[in-house]
This record gives C-alpha cells, sequence and structure tokens, in this order.
C-alpha cells in the first residue's frame, strides 16, 4: 500500500494513498468533480477543463483530473470562482454545439445536458452564427455528427487504448477539428460500438438505434449476449416486446464497458421475419402450422410409442440454450426417454481439461483473471477474433498491470502489438514453449489459454508443461458458443452426466456420440435442440422422425417431422456459463409471439408424456443445479443480482473416452456468430471480411530472443 | 511512389536523422518536401510515407489535417501568401490582400484556372519589419506594394520570375 | 542579409557577424572567434558552465524569459536515457523575425551554442526546429552542418574530446502552436502539434521521452559569447536580472523598422525615437504591443520603460519574443483585435474548450462588431470571455489570446464604445458573422 497523504476538500479532512488524482480521491469521498475528457482506465487528457478546482496558494485554478493529491493540500470544488470556470466552460462548448436535443438520441442520456442542467450555462450569450458540418456514415454502424462532438477524445482512446483498434484519429485544427475514421470516409475496425458507447453527447450514434426511440421510452433490461462464450452482460432497451438497443449500459457484468460487435449490434436476429412463430409439423411430406396443443401431442404421441417399442433415441442439444434447459434435457433423455444417445457440439476439450487437472484447485481462470494475472499465454487462438472480451481483458492487464502477453498462434494476432508473438503451426507449439520455458517460468504467475487445436492428450502434455514450470498456472479452455461450457458442465455428452462424472456411476451405459447420431441409419427419432448437425452433414437414417426445436427454419429444421418454435436467449430468464466458468443470469427482454422458451417446450412435453421430472421453471431448476452438480454450488446472490460466479469446478479424475475428432472450433470470427449469424442483417451488412485482422504497422512486436525480457513497444498517442 | 532522387535521398537521410524506432518522427518533413515536389498531398503518398514511417494511413491524415501548409488538392505553380497578421497590417497589408484578391480574382486558397497562381492569406510569416510581405511559394518579398505585387505578378505570368532581381 | 540597415546605437554581439561577406561560411566564423567558446567549455564540468550562464543571466529569448543556467541544470544526469538539444527556430509570434536572420546569417553561431548544450548534458544529438516557411533557411543551415561536420566541430570525438554530437534540421508545416516547446516535441516526433501535460517539462522527459534541453534560436546563439567572454561580461551589457543583448524586431508605424540587437533594458521610447527615427510621417504614437502579439498593448504614456522582461512584467504586458509592433493614431485598434483574435483561432491547436471555442467566439464576435452589427454588452462580453479563457487553458496559446484580447478592451475601451456609436445594429444580427 502506497504511503497515505492528508489533505482537504471542501473543509473535510481525507486521505488517500500518494499518487491518487485529486478527481478520483474526491469521488472516492462521494464529492462530484465534473468531467467530460477524464475517463478512468483510459489516457489522461486534461483538454475540456471541466474538472478546475481552486487549491489553496496555488494562484490559478487547478485540473482535478492530473492532479495527485499532496500533502497537506486544501481544495474547493464549489467556490464562486470554480463555479464560474465551470460554467463558462459549458458556454464555450454549447457556442458550437446544436441545441438539438429534442431530437437528439442522446437526450435523456447526456453528459452535457446533465451537466448544464446542474452547472448553469443555459442561457445563452452567443448571439453567432453556428459552425455547421454534416452528418458522416462511417460504417453501417457508426454515425458521426461533429457539430455535437465536445472533442473529449474518449472515442479514439478506447479504440486505440482498450480495443488496440486505433482507427479513429483527430481531424483538422482549432475549432474545425473533428474525430476522424481510419479509411478516409470510412471506418475499418472492429465495429464494436465502444465509442459510441463511450461519447458522453450525441456525436456517435448507432445505425441500429439511431432516430428510433427515447431512452425513457425503453425498459432497460440485463442480460447475456448470446453470440459467443465470453458472456458479455448487456443490457437490452426493449419497447413494445422488441429490443431497441443493446449496450452494456450500468457497466455490470464480467465485461464491465466492452462488448464486441455481436454483443451490441446483432441483437436483430431477434425479430428477423424469418422466426418461426407457429409449430410446424410434416403433413404429406410438407411442414404446416399447427396449433402447439397439436404439434406437442404429435411429438408426445412419437416419443412413447417409440419408447414402448424399445426404439432407439439420439439427442441433440444446444451451445445456445440456458443451463436450466441443457440440465433438463439431459435429464429428460436419460431419465424419460431411457437414452445416452446425447451429445452437443463440442468446441473444446473441458472434460480432458478437467482431468488433467485433478488434485489442483482454482486451477481454472476466470474472466477477472485475465485482467490480474502477471503473465497470460495464447495458444492457437485468434482472441480478438474469436474471443473479444479475453483479449480485451488481456490488454487492459497489459496497460494498467503491465502484464506480460505471450501468442504463440500460425498467424498474426492481436496480441503481438504488444506482447511476445510466436509464429507456430499447430503441432509444433510444444517446441515453442519450451523455447519460452524460461521467461515463462521467471513470471510467478501464468494464465494458459488454448484453442480448440490442443485437445486430450496435447492438453495433459500442455499442464504437465506447466506444472514443469514451478509457478502458479491457471487455463482456460477456449470454447466458441454462448452456453458451450454449460453444455459440458450439464452432462449434454454420451459418457458424461452432469458435473462430469460418468454415466457408468448412474448404472447408465454410454451412448452415441453426435457424428454417430448423424450417421446413424436406425435411429427412430432424432431430438435437436438449438442446434443444426445438418449444416454439415446429412443425415443417414431417413427414416427417424426429427423433432427440431430452434429459431429459424434451418437446414436441420426442414428435415424435421415436427418444428417447435423456440424463443431466443433474449426471451428466457435462466443461467449460462461463460468460457471461464462465470455463471450469469439471463433476463427475458423481448417476446416473439408463438415462439416459447426451450425448458418450457420440454415441460410440456413431460407433461403430455407424464414424466415426472418437477417443475420446469428455470428458479426450481437452477435450485436442483446447485444442490446435484458438482461445482454449481454458487452464491445464488450473486447470480440473481446480475453478478458473474464462478463455477468450482470438480476436483478429480474425468472418466471419459476421449474423442478429439469430436472437438470442433465453430470457426467464428468478429463478424460471424453460426448459424445465429446469418440471421442478423446487421451483422452481415458490415464491410469488413470475416477474419480480417487489422495490423497496426506501427505497433510491430519486439520479440528479442534468448534475452529472458520481454519489451513492448508502447503505443503512443 | 517514385519520387526524384535528390528526393529519394532527401527521405533516405531523414530516415536516419532520428533515434532508433522513431521512423514517424520523419512524417512532417517527408510529406512537405514531397508536396513541393508532386504539388499536394495525394492519397497515394497519404499510403506512401505510412509505410515508409510504419504507421497507420490515419496517423498520417490526423497529421496533414493539422499543419496548414499540407494541402491535399494542388495549388497554383507559384503559391502567393499574402501576410495580413498585425504587422503587416499596419502597413496595408489587408489592403494588399484585397487588391490581389480583385486583381488576381481569386478568393482565399483558390487557384486561377491555368493553375499558374494561388492565393493565400497567411498568418506571420517572420517578416514583421520589412512589411508588408509576402512569399511567393518559399521565396520572401519585403516592403510589397500594390505596385510591386502587379509587376511580381507579371513576371510570374510572363516567365521571368526569378531570373532577373525582384 | 539583413533586411534593414544598422543603427548606431546598436550593442552588436550576437549579431556582430551578419554584415561580413559570406557570413555563413565557416571559414568567415573561423576567422571572426567561431568555435573558440566549444574549445573552451570542453575543460569545464557542466556544473561550471551552468554557473557560468547563471552568471550571465541570460533568459529566454523564446518569449518566457526563463533563466537559461537555471533550465539547463533541471536535466537530470545519469538516467541511463540518451539526452537531446532542441533548438526552437519554430519563429510564428507574431511580430518576430529575428531566428530567421540568425540562422541566415551566422548558422554556425547557433551550431556552437547547440554543441555547448549538449557537452554540458553529454547529448549526442541536436535538432533544429525550423517553421516550414523558413524553407530557404534549411539549406543554408544544412550545409553548415556539413561544414561542421567537415571540420570536425560535429560528428565523432569533437576536437578530440571522444564526445559524439549530430545536428540535424527539422521542418515543421505550418503551426504557430509548434513554437510551445511540448507541442514542438510532439511534432518532432511526427504528430500533430498538441501540447503535452505538465509536469514533467521536457528537462526532465522531452524529446523522444527523454531529458532535453530546449531553447530558442536566439538564446543557443548567445551561449557562445557568454563563453567567449564571460558570463560577468555578457550580464554587464544588460541589466542586473536581465543580461546581454537582444534582437528586437520592430514594425509598424517607425519610420525605419528592423531587427536590431539592443542591450537589456534599452528604452522603449529611446528604441522608437533614436532607433527608429520615430513613427512615421509625423504622426503621433497610439499603442505599442511589446512582445508579441500575446503581450497585452500599451497606451502611448505607458511606453516610458525599459526593454526588459520585468519592467515589461511590471507593466502588466510582457517583453516575450522581443517583438514590438508601433502603432500610430490613425490605427484602428478593433480591427487589431480582431485580426488578433482571428490569429489566434486559426492557430488553436483545438485541445481543450476554453481555447478553441473562446477564440473562435472571440473571432466572430469581434467579426461581427468590426462590421458594424455590435450591440452594448459586446464590449463587457470580449472581456468576460477572455477573462473565462485566461489561465484555463491547456497551454499558454489560449492565455497568450486571452491576455491581448483583454488588454485592448481595457486599454482602449473608448475606441470600442466609438465603434457601438456608429454600429448600425440595434439587435445582434447572428447573419453578419462570418464563419
Ligand atoms: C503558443 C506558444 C508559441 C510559442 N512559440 C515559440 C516560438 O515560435 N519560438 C520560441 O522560441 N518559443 C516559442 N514559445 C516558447 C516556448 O514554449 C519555449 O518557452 C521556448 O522555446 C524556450 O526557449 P527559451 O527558454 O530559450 O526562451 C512559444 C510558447 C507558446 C505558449
Ligand atoms: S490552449 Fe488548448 S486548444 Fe489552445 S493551443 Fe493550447 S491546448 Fe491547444
Ligand atoms: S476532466 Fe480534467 S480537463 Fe477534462
Amino acid at each position: 500500500m502506497a504511503d497515505l497523504v492528508n489533505f482537504t476538500i471542501d473543509g473535510r479532512q481525507l486521505q488517500a494513498p500518494a499518487g491518487t488524482l485529486l478527481i478520483n480521491a474526491a469521488k472516492e469521498a462521494g464529492i462530484a468533480i465534473p468531467s467530460f475528457c477524464y475517463y478512468d482506465g483510459l489516457s489522461l487528457q486534461a483538454a475540456c477543463r471541466m474538472c478546475l478546482v481552486e487549491i489553496e496558494k496555488t494562484p490559478k485554478l487547478q485540473v482535478a483530473c492530473t492532479m495527485p493529491v499532496a500533502e497537506g493540500m486544501v481544495v474547493h470544488t464549489d467556490s464562486e470562482q470554480v463555479r464560474g470556470a465551470r460554467k463558462g466552460m459549458l458556454e464555450f462548448l454549447l457556442t458550437n454545439h446544436p441545441l438539438d436535443c429534442p431530437v437528439c438520441d442522446k437526450g435523456g442520456e447526456c453528459e452535457l445536458q446533465d451537466m448544464v442542467f446542474r452547472y448553469g450555462a443555459a442561457e445563452s450569450r452567443y448571439l453567432e452564427a453556428k459552425l455547421h458540418v454534416d452528418e458522416k456514415q462511417w460504417s453501417p454502424v457508426v454515425f458521426y455528427d461533429a457539430p455535437r462532438c465536445i472533442l473529449c477524445y474518449r472515442c479514439v482512446r478506447i479504440c486505440a487504448e482498450g480495443l488496440g483498434v486505433g482507427a479513429l484519429g483527430i481531424g483538422n485544427r482549432g475549432a474545425a477539428a473533428e474525430i476522424v475514421p481510419n479509411r478516409g470516409d470510412h471506418l475499418e475496425c472492429d465495429e464494436c460500438g465502444a465509442c459510441i458507447d463511450i461519447c458522453p453527447v450525441g456525436a456517435l450514434t448507432s445505425g441500429t438505434y439511431r432516430y428510433k426511440t427515447r431512452p425513457w421510452e425503453m425498459e432497460h433490461i440485463g442480460t447475456i449476449c448470446t453470440h459467443c462464450s465470453n458472456g458479455c452482460k448487456t443490457t437490452m432497451g426493449v419497447r413494445n416486446g422488441s429490443i431497441i438497443r443493446c449496450n452494456n449500459r450500468d457497466r455490470s457484468g464480467v465485461n464491465g464497458e466492452f462488448l464486441c460487435i455481436k454483443g451490441r449490434y446483432a441483437f436483430d436476429f431477434n425479430s428477423n421475419p424469418e422466426r418461426l412463430t407457429a409449430p410446424l409439423v410434416r403433413n404429406n411430406g410438407e411442414l404446416k402450422p399447427v396449433s402447439w396443443a397439436i404439434a406437442l401431442a404429435t411429438v408426445a404421441k412419437k416419443f412413447s410409442e417409440t419408447k414402448a417399442r424399445n426404439g432407439r433415441f439420439g439427442v441433440i442439444g444446444s451451445n445456445h440454450t440456458t443451463n436450466e434447459e441443457n440440465y433438463f434435457l439431459q435429464k429428460f433423455a436419460r431419465q424419460v426417454l431411457k437414452t445416452s444417445n446425447i451429445d452437443h457440439h463440442r468446441t473444446g476439450d473441458m472434460a480432458s481439461l478437467l482431468d488433467a487437472l485433478h488434485g489442483k484447485t482454482g486451477a481454472l481462470a476466470t474472466t477477472a483473471d485475465l485482467y490480474t494475472t502477471k503473465a497470460a499465454i495464447v495458444i492457437h487462438a485468434d482472441l480478438a477474433q474469436e474471443q473479444p472480451l479475453l483479449a480485451f481483458q488481456l490488454r487492459a492487464n497489459w496497460r494498467h498491470h503491465k502484464a506480460h502477453i505471450y501468442a504463440i498462434t500460425p498467424g498474426p494476432v492481436r496480441e503481438d502489438n504488444y506482447g511476445t508473438g510466436v509464429r507456430a503451426e499447430v503441432g509444433s507449439e510444444f517446441d515453442e514453449l519450451e523455447k519460452l520455458r524460461e521467461r515463462l517460468a521467471g513470471e510467478g504467475e501464468l494464465v494458459i489459454l488454448f484453442g480448440a487445436a490442443i485437445k486430450s492428450d496435447r492438453i495433459r502434455q500442455l499442464v504437465t508443461f506447466g506444472d514443469s514450470l514451478g509457478i502458479s498456472v491457471k487455463y482456460v479452455c477456449l470454447l466458441d458458443y454462448s452456453n458451450s461450457r454449460g453444455a459440458s458442465d450439464m452432462g449434454l455428452l454420451p459418457d458424461l452426466m452432469p458435473g462430469y462424472s460418468n454415466v457408468r456411476d448412474a448404472g447408465l451405459e454410454p451412448g452415441l456420440n453426435l457424428d454417430q447420431m448423424v450417421t446413424a441409419a436406425d435411429l427412430d427419432v432424432l431430438w435437436v435442440v438449438g442446434a443444426n448437425p445438418l449444416a454439415r452433414n446429412t443425415f443417414a437414417s431417413d427414416r427417424a422422425f426429427v423433432v427440431v426445436q430452434d429459431l429459424f427454419l434451418t437446414e436441420t429444421t426442414r428435415r424435421a417431422d415436427v418444428v417447435l418454435p423456440a424463443a431466443s436467449a433474449y426471451e428466457k430468464n435462466g443461467t449460462v456459463t461463460n468460457v471461464c466458468g462465470d455463471v450469469q443470469k439471463l433476463s427475458r427482454g423481448p417476446k416473439t409471439m408463438g415462439a416459447k422458451p426451450d425448458l418450457e417446450i420440454f415441460g410440456l412435453l413431460a407433461k403430455e408424456l407424464q414424466a415426472g421430472l418437477g417443475p420446469a421453471r428455470p428458479e426450481a431448476v437452477f435450485e436442483e443445479i446447485r444442490r446435484s452438480v458438482r461445482g454449481y454450488n454458487l452464491p445464488f446472490g450473486v447470480v440473481e443480482t446480475g453478478g458473474g460466479a464462478a463455477t468450482a469446478p470438480l476436483n478429480g479424475r474425468v472418466e471419459f473416452q476421449a474423442q478429439p475428432e469430436l472437438i470442433r472450433s465453430a470457426g467464428n470470427t468478429l463478424f460471424t456468430s453460426g448459424t445465429l449469424g446469418r440471421y442478423s442483417t446487421m451483422l452481415n451488412s458490415v464491410l469488413e471480411a470475416p477474419g480480417t485482422l487489422y495490423h497496426d504497422p506501427g505497433l510491430e512486436p519486439i520479440i528479442e530472443k534468448g534475452s529472458g525480457q520481454i519489451e513492448v513497444l508502447k503505443h503512443q498517442k | 511512389m517514385t519520387f526524384s532522387p535528390a528526393l529519394e535521398e532527401r527521405f533516405a537521410k531523414l530516415l536516419t536523422s532520428y533515434p532508433p524506432r522513431r521512423l514517424r518522427s520523419a512524417i512532417v518533413p517527408m510529406l512537405l518536401y514531397a508536396q513541393d515536389e508532386i504539388g499536394c498531398v495525394s492519397p497515394e503518398l497519404i499510403e506512401e510515407v505510412a509505410r515508409r514511417c510504419e504507421v497507420t494511413p490515419l496517423q498520417v491524415d490526423e497529421v496533414i489535417g493539422y499543419y496548414s501548409m499540407l494541402h491535399r488538392k494542388p495549388l497554383g505553380k507559384y503559391h502567393v501568401q499574402v501576410c495580413t497578421n498585425i504587422a503587416c497590417q499596419a502597413l496595408g497589408a489587408e489592403e494588399l490582400y484585397d487588391h490581389a484578391s480583385r486583381t488576381l480574382r481569386l478568393g482565399n486558397r483558390e487557384v486561377t484556372e491555368d493553375g499558374l497562381i494561388s492565393l493565400e492569406e497567411v498568418e506571420c510569416m517572420g517578416a514583421c519589419s520589412w512589411a508588408p510581405a509576402i512569399q511567393i511559394n518559399y521565396d520572401f518579398h519585403h516592403f510589397v506594394t500594390p505596385e510591386r505585387f502587379d509587376r511580381l505578378m507579371e513576371s510570374l505570368r510572363d516567365g521571368s520570375y526569378g531570373k532577373k532581381a525582384s | 542579409m539583413r533586411y534593414n540597415d544598422p543603427s548606431p546605437l546598436e550593442v552588436r554581439v550576437i549579431s556582430q557577424r551578419f554584415d561580413i561577406p559570406n557570413s555563413v561560411s565557416i571559414d568567415t566564423y573561423l576567422a571572426n572567434d567561431g568555435y573558440v567558446a566549444i574549445k573552451k567549455v570542453l575543460g569545464l564540468t557542466p556544473e561550471a558552465i551552468i554557473e557560468e550562464l547563471k552568471t550571465s543571466a541570460l533568459r529566454g529569448r523564446g518569449g518566457a524569459g526563463f533563466p537559461t543556467g537555471m533550465k539547463w541544470s533541471f536535466v537530470p544526469r545519469n538516467t541511463g536515457k540518451p539526452t537531446y538539444i532542441i533548438c526552437n527556430s519554430d519563429e510564428s509570434e507574431p511580430g518576430t523575425c529575428k531566428d530567421r536572420l540568425l540562422m541566415e546569417n551566422d548558422p554556425h553561431q547557433l551550431i556552437e551554442g547547440m554543441l555547448i548544450a549538449g557537452w554540458t548534458i553529454k547529448s549526442n544529438k541536436g535538432y533544429i526546429f525550423i517553421r516550414g516557411e523558413y524553407r530557404y533557411l534549411i539549406d543554408i543551415v544544412d550545409r553548415a552542418i556539413a561544414e561542421a561536420y567537415e571540420r570536425g566541430y560535429l560528428g565523432k570525438n569533437i576536437l578530440g574530446s571522444g564526445w559524439d554530437f549530430d545536428v540535424y534540421t527539422h521542418t515543421g508545416a505550418g503551426a504557430y502552436e509548434c513554437g510551445e516547446e511540448s507541442a514542438l516535441l510532439e511534432s518532432l516526433e511526427g504528430k500533430r502539434g498538441v501540447p503535452r501535460l505538465k509536469p514533467p517539462f521536457p528537462a526532465v522527459v522531452g524529446a523522444f521521452q527523454s531529458p532535453t534541453i530546449l531553447n530558442n534560436c536566439e538564446t543557443f546563439s548567445a551561449v557562445p559569447v557568454i563563453f567567449r567572454n564571460g558570463g560577468a561580461w555578457y550580464s554587464s551589457l544588460g541589466t542586473p536580472k536581465n543580461g546581454g543583448t537582444r534582437l528586437v524586431c520592430i514594425s509598424g508605424h517607425v519610420n525605419k523598422p528592423g531587427v536590431y540587437e539592443l542591450p537589456m533594458g534599452f528604452p522603449i521610447m529611446r528604441i522608437i525615437d533614436e532607433v527608429c527615427g520615430g513613427v512615421r510621417n509625423g504622426k503621433k504614437l497610439k499603442a505599442v504591443i511589446p512582445g508579441g502579439s500575446s503581450a497585452p498593448v500599451l497606451r502611448a504614456e505607458e511606453c516610458d520603460i525599459p526593454y526588459d522582461f520585468d519592467s515589461l512584467a511590471k507593466a502588466k504586458s510582457m517583453a516575450g519574443s522581443g517583438g514590438i509592433v508601433v502603432l500610430d493614431e490613425d490605427t484602428d485598434i478593433v480591427a487589431v483585435a480582431l485580426r488578433t483574435i482571428k490569429f489566434y483561432a486559426h492557430e488553436s491547436c483545438g485541445w481543450c474548450i476554453p481555447c478553441r471555442e473562446g477564440t473562435t467566439w472571440l473571432k466572430k464576435l469581434l467579426t461581427r462588431f468590426h462590421e458594424g452589427g455590435g450591440v452594448p454588452s459586446d464590449i463587457d462580453l470580449i472581456g468576460e470571455l477572455s477573462a473565462n479563457m485566461l489561465g484555463r487553458t491547456f497551454c499558454a496559446l489560449g492565455d497568450a489570446a486571452a491576455m491581448p484580447t483583454g488588454g485592448f478592451i481595457t486599454k482602449f475601451r473608448g475606441e470600442f464604445e466609438e465603434y457601438l456609436r456608429k454600429s448600425r445594429a440595434t439587435t445582434p444580427v447572428a447573419e453578419l458573422a462570418s464563419v
């Protein structure tokens, strides 16, 4: 702990560690010093001059955002002089700022409005003409209105410092200065929209939201993004039952202020006109809409008949459905349908990792760990493309704590720009790891993140390597979809029960895996929930009765005999587990008429079959999971209040048959999201080719061979 | 892009003038010298300078917007800059600029149709004690009266500029 | 070349070679006491050098008049980082045209001054930042640098000292703000000329994030003279706290405008009357802008003071960059105020709100006022807006804009009121203001 210094703000005696910025010390004490350009975690600008305060024995007013507290300092934040200065700044700002608040997207959420309300300057002495520049569209999602811009440079900094993209700059000079995009008249970037979110005024607006509504007309519902495994919290703005925007309004959840393009904009699949809104049953070879009652009865009838004659079931679960749904589905399969033929599209070998880690505690890194660990190494994954939040976390850790980041990948990745990049083809990563051994061992603490190329025995080899470093090592097995981890944890596997105990321990025999089910010629019923296995395969059995729960008519849905329209993750309550094992809560926002949450569908089917599986309500199933699934005895309050609770994974052998051939990465990029992504108009409208990487030649990695020292070239302002 | 051998030599020198990994320092000089040769800062030049200085084109673009001598469109073969700042103003520079604007039929930063002459009202150019002053490209002309100005313009047009003492 | 005749009242110390034919060549320089000082200095410790500079009472000629010896003493030693010597030849302050003459006529003197600074902090690299408009000077200075290399005054193992020093020219491209030291350093690093947060000051974290001595071109040019003749000698040319001479640039309504080297403390009225032959056309003096356009204007009756940093500070103005603009009785002060603020609005880098918006507002207001659209509240508003900027901007450009603007109003309020009487506006006409 740094030395404490004593100082006085507005007559209150305070203490703070030496070096604390006055603006933060005041905030800590509940004294608000206004600011536009100061932004926690980003570099200092001292440009807006809103934070001017009076410091005794100093002739001029001083900016609190760059002034560290000092022993004996006496500060006044509310003197007449200070109030006058603030009002003066606001008056200056408003000279060229159009007062189009009534139609501005930001109206009601605007920091400038709030400041003028609080500190005055509403009456104008400005009689001159305002500068006008036309609004520009920089990408399908980013619009810029220069006159509204107050030049706080938050957008420039979040893009360069936060994301490592640096797509925004400053053009012109003086009053004509404005923010400019990196490609002349348009942006080539991650399209994450962080710039829009961070903008204190309505200068940057979102292509999907602009001029749609007023913020107070929406209901704001926090939930978890359904696109990738990182599980970012996002706040849905819902009006009249549909999502108008997503942003992480309250900066809570595992992601703080981060969201990628998918989290922020790709919610539009939800209202795609192709959404299924009525159950379909095949009649004379054609899928025809029917009532839910008929559809459910048809399925129930088929299920009981098949059961009665000991027919063969196959169940394919989802990487998108909630923990409760996954848990309920496997219970349905095993207890009611009496089958072990259950699986999901595995995007990483979680089971092998857990097995390799048996006997260790705390060896799985949480999302938060990535921000605090002293060092991290990424093996065979392009985090910025595939795991955007994890990439952001590592970068923030490097920025704020000087963490050392390594990447062993076949091609260039963004981590090269600030860490140590090593090029290696799949298969030779262990040679490269050996070369880095000494440096890694010297780090004292390490998180290893590895992609789908590292599976089964190679995971064991990796853990052996980790053990041999003699330091604390944690792991992240990179997975792809929003609840891949939950699917695995909840036992959507032919030989593993929820919590990774072997089915044999429950007196069952292992069943068919996903590929076997798809290629089996003798299945009687195939039940596919929220998955699209036929996107890459054709189904072998033509006699099987296929039941599909989905949002859209996908390749798999088209082959169905009964289609049950499912609600999306945004339309459900429940929990999901992210790639790092953080369990977070989904909350229902919009509603698509005719579709039902998968859990409700399971419950209705169970009722039809008089299965006695217990209540199919998310809360009840979550309670059962907490009681019965190893690692999921989570603090209810944390999850309930929208926090991420880390699963405490089991700590013992995992008995299962390694099937490395089933581990397949989804190959998603920042701009794709499996089948779901195909239904997001917005996602398909961005110019960036999937997989494009923005390589900043100014940030060439400096790889010092054998020096044992990592040097990074800092990205300077 | 290809430049004249002299310019290439200058570039080569520039790129070794700064401390290691500080190639970026060469941006402003490179842009200005290249502009002198090719007439303006073209999009290709931006890409080229970005490549040579190992920065993003955006980083070059930001710089261009900042400096008033860098321009994206070609100016006249002879860029006539009239200072109207206070020292020159005191000795009639505003009238001189108006005279220039009227006789050349050019507004600020405009170019004659034949591309020969462009006019700009500029800030103090460091000739205050010998005001009013103008610059034609990089040449200073001191104590400029409207009559002298006309003679200078005439010499630009008839090609005698720079050949005899002006 | 000098563009005006010398005056017998001048004390030619740093301009002593200006009139010698081919003064730019190293041979002329060597034949006239050139590179004598560096030889002496190579035998001195940094402490001794700094002491001598302090004795000389040399103060920065760039504008702020900070004691040069003290500035050099702030550079931390043995940080393990390289150090740099930066010459500020951005010379953009309206009213100032002296660095141009120093580089045009005596570039070796400047190089020698930088050499002495370099040796003092054992720097190996120096840069001369020359404004883009001075393109021809880059060639002159580059030629001088090449000569110095040839003769062993630059490069490796200078004069057998075992010490290496390189000097390069670096061009600006049109931006007054790049004269501000930290903005200059940003510009030198290939960025927009936006000032840096201070502290740290350039002495500690300067060029390329390393300790740096940054001085004005005239300041460096004075250094060789000081070490050739001694700090005490130099100091005695001026007043006790304002050592030596300075190149004063007189412009405006005088008979013989020009750049003259005068001892510090030379009275302003004598400069006008004796050095420059008085106000032109027998007119009466109205006002003097005494230290470049950033200096608040002095009324004629306030001009009876010595020309040095302290006397002008006492008169609530400043000696700044040494540019004196003399204005006669016919001068339209409103027009001068407008032209001044136009300049700052054009040159504001745009980084901070009060400067960016304040200068622009004032420019528009004064444009309207000057065009006859003034309203009574305008006069106080000009003063209040200047006050709202003063001391609150990120860098001193904001102050440089606010100080003179406020000054015009306080010193010449009557002229503004006169304008109002002629104003044709009864209500403010926003359309009048051109953007
Ligand atoms: C807006 C602004 C413009 C300046 N322009 C110049 C300039 O053109 N030349 C100069 O030498 N100093 C200029 N200065 C002063 C420099 O910041 C710096 O103080 C000076 O170069 C230091 O040198 P000195 O100590 O030798 O005076 C300027 C300062 C400000 C705030
Ligand atoms: S005062 Fe502010 S806007 Fe003006 S030049 Fe300095 S930093 Fe830039
Ligand atoms: S918050 Fe301090 S200047 Fe903007």
